[in-house]
């Protein structure tokens, strides 16, 4: 099948590839690029492993076909930090213990950063519910609602 | 998943061509076509975006309130439109209803309908909202209303080469309510899906549009219900006719999900209560 030229803005870095249209975008950022921060977990959209961050918006990337994510701009885990310094919301996660195994880290986090870059004021609740397409199957929500709640809060005292 | 040709045209026309074409599929949003295609239950030889199609996506509000959605608006966006969530209140709650954010920012209004899944979560909304859905092919454009559109699970009146282009919805509620019953706050489908929707003058119902989703093979409307309450000033009696007459029009069928009987029962109930809630936002 007809491979398709696809350019790739990944956390800032240009990526000019030739793919197959099959390929994931998730499959194209680990087995392509090589950036392996974002995971696989259930492959079918439910779990938000997967999730990444594309033109702003968090989406689970197992669900998106790389040629469609051409010209658009992805950020993943491993866009995160900056000059050596973690994102508050990665700095969050390590504070509060928001992890356990760390496999579903990543995802937590990505969709953590839309949600307080589109909103921080949300309500417990409201996070709560908006994270609601994320799965640790450690159960550990307990932490991680309280790192994203202390990200919430980091951002809105220093905006 | 199986390999396939891949094609982004950029007119309604070429995209109508290739689709028209054996074996061909339409990528809207991916959330359904992708994970079909993954669990080889979806295995086309060619996939056609419609994504590079100009004017395919947007909510735009005419001077009469009446609203037009493009096919390729997320149901993100169609969640937290201003206007859909003022004049179609219960559409902006079958929308957030979908999936998880993450999907909501990929899935399409026109990818939810077209999949044609009994059970889609804005279809009762486009059904109390009396959604004309548009479509175009390479041979010209026809207009379907949506309680028309679906003929079974997953089987629409769409031909061979046809394209879901907008919604356009004539006819803003005076109050609407769509609930779906499930387990899961997010990330279920609906065991069953029900919307009303009134128009209110001087204390009378003066129209009544009631929808219901995975209660028979396709999205109906509840008719005779409707009937009972035109003309009528609200009553809880009157209510539980109505949430009787809908219950009396599904013909649904016992899942994994749930029996019969349950949706049945619960059709009755939440008609009662979609009602209820349509009139308290009035």
């Amino acid at each position: 099948m007809t491979k398709h030229p696809v350019s790739l803005k990944v956390n800032g870095d240009e990526h000019d590839l030739l793919i197959e249209p099959r390929k994931t975008l998730l499959a194209v950022l680990r087995d392509t690029i090589g950036l392996t921060g974002t995971k696989e977990g259930c492959s079918t959209g439910d779990c938000g492993a997967c999730t990444v961050i594309v033109d702003g918006k968090a989406v689970t990337s197992c669900m998106v076909l790389g040629v469609t994510a051409s010209g658009k701009e992805i950020t993943t885990i491993e866009g995160l930090a900056s000059d050596g310094e973690l994102h508050p919301i990665q700095q969050a996660f390590i504070d509060t213990g928001g992890y356990q195994c760390g496999f579903c880290t990543p995802g937590f986090i990505m969709a953590s950063k839309a949600l307080v870059d589109e909103n921080p004021d949300r309500t417990e609740e409201e996070f709560r519910f908006a994270l609601g397409g994320n799965i640790c199957r450690c159960t550990g929500y307990t932490k991680i609602l309280e790192a994203v709640l202390q990200a919430a809060e980091e951002i809105r005292t220093s905006s | 998943m199986k390999s396939f040709e891949f094609f982004e045209p950029t007119t309604l026309a070429e995209a109508s061509n290739l689709f028209a074409q054996e074996h061909a599929q339409l990528l809207a949003g991916g959330t359904d076509l992708v994970i079909g295609m993954k669990a080889y239950t979806e295995t086309p030889e060619s996939v056609i975006s419609l994504e590079k199609i100009p004017g395919l996506s947007g909510i735009t509000t005419n001077d009469d309130n009446s609203i037009t959605i493009g096919a390729m608006t997320k149901v993100r966006d169609v969640e937290l439109s201003n206007d859909i969530q003022q004049y179609h209140t219960a559409l902006a709650e079958g929308a957030s209803e979908i999936g998880s954010i993450q999907i909501r920012n990929l899935a399409t209004i026109g990818g939810n309908i077209a999949h044609a899944s009994p059970a889609a979560d804005t279809v009762a909304g486009l059904l109390v909202a009396d959604a004309q859905v548009d479509i175009a092919s390479a041979d010209g454009e026809r207009s379907v209303p949506i309680n028309e559109l679906f003929t079974g699970p997953g089987q629409t009146v769409l031909k061979s080469g046809e394209i879901i282009t907008q919604f356009r919805l004539p006819n803003p509620a005076s109050g609407s309510h769509y609930i779906k019953h499930k387990i899961r706050e997010v990330m279920d489908l609906a065991f069953i899906g029900v919307a009303s929707a009134v128009n209110v003058q001087n204390g009378v119902i003066e129209d009544a549009r009631i929808g219901l989703a995975a209660v028979a093979p396709t999205p109906i409307r509840a008719t005779e219900a409707e009937n009972l309450l035109k003309g009528k000033t609200p009553t809880p009696e009157l209510l539980q006719q109505a949430g009787e007459a809908a219950a009396a029009a599904t013909s649904p069928i016992s899942d994994l999900r749930c029996s019969a009987e349950h949706r049945k029962e619960m059709v009755d109930v939440l008609t009662r209560r979609t009602l209820q809630i349509a009139l308290d936002r009035v």
